[in-house]
């Protein structure tokens, strides 16, 4: 080899190992992962583009539900464990429109609709109240998340709905899961959908996650969005820059209650249920680890890592469970093999925090 | 001590000191924020800070036999005792407990007798007795039980030294500005204390910036300057004017520059009253005024309110007064207000107020003025859009003129040099085009080079674009170099205003806040 040749090795060697660097080592290892379960999932003659739809369906469901993580993380109150908070204001949204007997489209944008004003008011409420817990936003967000879906178990109950499609056959109250059948169920995976190769393409769903991230994107590169940004990088950066950081932190913490709001809706059309009661509890830590995993820290979050880290998370999840059951046939072993593995990995990216921001 | 060297991180804070105390005897040791005093004090107490940074040369006796301290315990087991400047007490614990801390006496216990000494309960009788015996000697009158939170600072100093006279071995006892919290009648109560000690025949090193007290209570003084022993002298032999001369010391002979007489031109800034709650450095009663054009520098010893003044008039800290700016009034507490009437500072904490570490260059420089003035911004109707190329195109500009070392406008600004990062900040200030420009310590953290490239880049912004520069500094010599004014802060007040090339002496006695009772 010439001297030169070697340099240029060199050189290459030294570039893949920024670009390591720069990605992150766990989400190499994360990747990895999951092309060892498809690899495994071919050699298990398991239909891979059935995994690979289901996959795809799954990342419209979640991402909006992620992306709703990421203005919080960049407004300065970190992880946003109050999402339960959001996704009772769509639920509502989501009952409230089957009331008014809508529809297709309209039920699905009337849902929105009647969610948005829920979820800026239910929003800057919270955020008051994690400008009064500063330091603690996370503790004290989940059990917030916590006490308001059970609270919001007597509402369901009382709720004075007459639609009998949701409301229990005796008395008052709306059913514990109310079906979209007829409503906007797949409203958005259905929209212009296609195959290719056998992996259907669930276009709707795509492009509205698209647009939600573009005006996200959008918002981040105002001069309010970014003045939300100085404020949760550096609080005292912006104090000092005559920025009032309590109002951004709210600003934030609206914004992700609103995404949340809408996310639970897109989440609905595909699942093809509203679930109600009991059922918010734990949405949060899922979009939570799935940001992360993408590559975001407790302080600063990019768009790319909410789709990076929903693909991750759901591809993991949706490839996991087949592969196991066809290695493991003993029924609950199957189950307790993927929980280990797919959790496994989550602690492995929570715990290895590289890459750069 | 013999021949004491220190280096920290490559800068040289102490230059082979030698120092010797003899026993019963009051030492005074003297000298500027950053003379190196605390550090050789560090030093002889073994403290930890100095092992970690890498340890020191020279050697240290003790009655005679060579000596090495490797931590506080070694220091504690020689006879050396230290009252620290902050407290090193702990609150939530009673006066006894204190004053036993990892002392205490112990009695033997079946658990101690399998598991070693370290499970022995404590007799907390004796702890009691002895701690009581410690106050009585100080003539102090309260419950050895009470709890230290919530006492006095007053009695929290008491209760330090009262713990350094219950060591029965005590040899020499090290006072590091032990009269900074205390009122004037508990500072005299102290030094008679002092007295009081060295006629037992303790060693006593007084450390402290208030010159009379040191001429009150010592034997011999010790002045420091820059790391380097200045003079030795009896107290006796010398005088008050003799040590602020040589504590201050002519540093930096610069004095090329001439000062334009600005004294007639417009009032700039106009502060009247102005009292600042900054922890540490508060402001008491402070009225000054700037004149249009001119440096003005604002200079005092560390923790007397110099630093508050700006942070207080740009609304970073709960200010009161009155202030207006080229005659108009200021709304203060409100950082908004002060941008948007064209003032601009560069804070005294550059990596925790100044920059956006994590985010490049060119944003940094860009980001004051985005948000305030709607600069860098494209509007379409009523929503806007950051102007990457416009940002890029100013982060260029500012980059070449004020000579920022970099990889590029995209380089995040942790990546800097403590001096690049200074410029950065200087860039961000400059793109609000302020008509006043407050600079905080611009130098501190900086190396030598890159701090005369900042101080001439503030001369020359004064010179090209006119501005009014108000420039505080724990330095100095910094100071002298280059205002053309330079007011002095003393316990929350302004204690005069000297021309940069007024004595040493009148600049030292301003410091210590001896100046009035002497003139």
């Amino acid at each position: 080899m010439t001297q030169e040749n070697k340099s240029n090795a060199d050189g290459f060697s030294q570039r893949v190992q920024k670009a390591v660097r720069q990605f992150g080592a766990p989400r190499l290892i994360i990747i990895g992962f999951l092309f060892s379960l498809w690899l495994s999932a071919l050699a298990l003659k398991i239909p891979l583009p059935a995994l690979l739809s289901d996959t795809l369906v799954r990342l419209g469901m979640n991402t909006v539900l992620t992306l709703a993580m990421l203005p919080s993380i960049v407004g300065g109150t970190s992880l946003f464990f109050g999402l339960p908070l959001g996704i009772i204001c769509g639920l509502l949204g989501g009952v409230t429109a089957i009331e008014l007997n809508l529809r297709g489209f309209p039920a699905f944008g009337g849902a929105i609709l009647i969610a948005l004003p829920l979820a800026i008011i239910v929003g800057l409420g919270y955020g008051w109240l994690m400008n009064r817990v500063k330091g603690s936003e996370m503790t004290v967000g989940t059990y917030i998340g916590f006490a308001f879906v059970s609270l919001m178990s007597f509402g369901w109950v009382t709720l004075p709905f007459k639609n009998p499609e949701m409301a229990w056959a005796i008395g008052k109250g709306v059913r514990v899961t109310v079906s979209l059948q007829g409503r906007f169920n797949n409203i958005l995976n259905d929209f212009l959908q296609f195959s290719i190769a056998g992996v259907k393409i669930p276009t709707g769903a795509l492009l509205f996650l698209a647009f939600m991230c573009l005006l996200v994107w959008l918002f981040l590169r105002s001069r309010l969005g970014l003045a939300m940004r100085f404020a949760g990088m550096n609080p005292k950066f912006a104090e000092a820059s005559g920025i009032n950081v309590n109002k951004m932190r709210v600003l934030g913490i609206v914004i992700s209650t609103v995404l949340g709001a809408v996310g639970i809706l897109v989440y609905a059309q595909g699942f093809g249920f509203l679930q109600l009661y009991q059922a918010p509890m734990y949405m949060g830590f899922i979009a939570a680890a799935a940001i992360l995993i993408g590559g975001a820290s407790l302080k600063s979050a990019k768009i790319s890592h909410v789709i990076l880290g929903t693909f991750l998370f759901q591809g993991i999840l949706v490839a996991a469970l087949p592969v196991a059951n066809t290695v493991a046939t003993l029924g609950s072993l199957a189950e307790i093999s993927r929980a280990i593995i797919s959790n496994g990995i989550i602690l492995y990216a929570l715990a290895q925090k590289g890459g750069e921001a | 001590m013999q021949g004491i060297t220190k280096e920290y991180f490559g800068t040289r804070v102490l230059k082979g000191i030698n120092l010797d105390i003899k026993a019963g005897e009051v030492h005074g040791i003297v000298g500027e924020n950053g003379a190196g005093k605390s550090t050789l004090m560090n030093i002889l107490f073994g403290m930890p800070v100095i092992h970690a940074t890498g340890g020191f040369s020279g050697t240290i006796e003790v009655c005679g036999s060579p000596v090495a301290i490797k931590s506080p315990f070694d220091a504690m087991n020689l006879g050396i005792g230290m009252v620290h400047q902050e407290f090193m007490l702990i609150p939530g614990y009673s006066i006894a407990e204190n004053i036993k801390l990892n002392r205490e006496p112990t009695r033997a216990t079946p658990l101690s007798r399998i598991f070693g000494p370290k499970l022995a309960s404590l007799d907390v009788e004796k702890m009691g007795r002895d701690a009581n015996k410690a106050l009585k000697s100080l003539d102090l009158n309260i419950d050895e039980w009470a709890k230290v939170a919530g006492l006095p600072v007053g009695y929290m100093q008491f209760i330090e030294i009262a713990r350094e006279i219950d060591k029965s071995n005590l040899k020499v006892l090290v006072f590091d500005e032990p009269t900074a919290v205390l009122t004037e009648s508990e500072a005299e109560y102290l030094l008679s204390a002092i007295r009081k000690f060295s006629e037992q025949g303790v060693a006593i090193l007084f450390i402290t910036h208030r010159l009379h007290e040191i001429m009150a209570v010592c034997d011999r003084i010790t002045v420091l300057r820059d790391g380097e022993l200045v003079a030795c002298t009896e107290a006796s032999k010398t005088s008050i004017e003799e040590l602020a001369r040589l504590m201050v010391g002519r540093k930096l002979v610069d004095q090329a520059r001439s000062h334009p007489d600005t004294s007639r031109k417009r009032v700039a800034l106009k502060i009247q009253n102005l009292s600042v709650e900054m922890p540490g450095e508060a402001v008491k009663d402070v009225s000054l005024e700037v004149h249009e054009g001119e440096i003005l520098g604002i200079g005092g010893l560390a923790g007397q309110g110099k630093i508050g003044i700006a942070n207080g008039v740009m609304g970073l800290y709960p200010a009161k007064g009155k202030v207006e700016f080229f005659g108009k009034p200021l709304e203060l507490n409100n950082a908004k207000a002060a941008i948007a009437q064209g003032l601009a500072f560069l804070s005294e904490d550059r990596r925790g107020v100044g920059l956006l570490l994590d985010m490049s260059i060119e944003m940094n420089i860009a980001s004051t003025a985005m948000v305030n003035q709607n600069k860098f911004l494209k509007k379409f109707f009523i929503f806007s859009q950051l102007d990457k190329s416009e940002v890029r195109k100013h982060a260029l500009d500012m980059i070449h003129r004020l000579d920022i070392r970099c990889k590029g406008p995209e380089q995040p600004v942790k990546r800097l040099s403590g001096g690049n990062q200074q410029k950065v900040c200087i860039a961000k200030a400059l793109t609000l085009e302020p008509r006043l420009l407050f600079v905080s310590e611009p130098t501190r953290g900086i190396d030598i080079g890159a701090k005369k490239l900042v101080l001439d880049t503030l001369i020359e912004l004064r010179e090209k674009l006119g501005l009014t520069i108000v420039m505080t500094s724990s330095e100095l010599a910094e100071l002298r170099s280059i205002c053309d004014r330079i007011a002095i802060v003393c316990d929350g007040k302004i204690a005069g205003i000297l021309s940069p090339d007024a004595d040493d002496t009148d600049f030292g006695l301003m410091m210590a806040g001896d100046y009035d009772a002497r003139k």
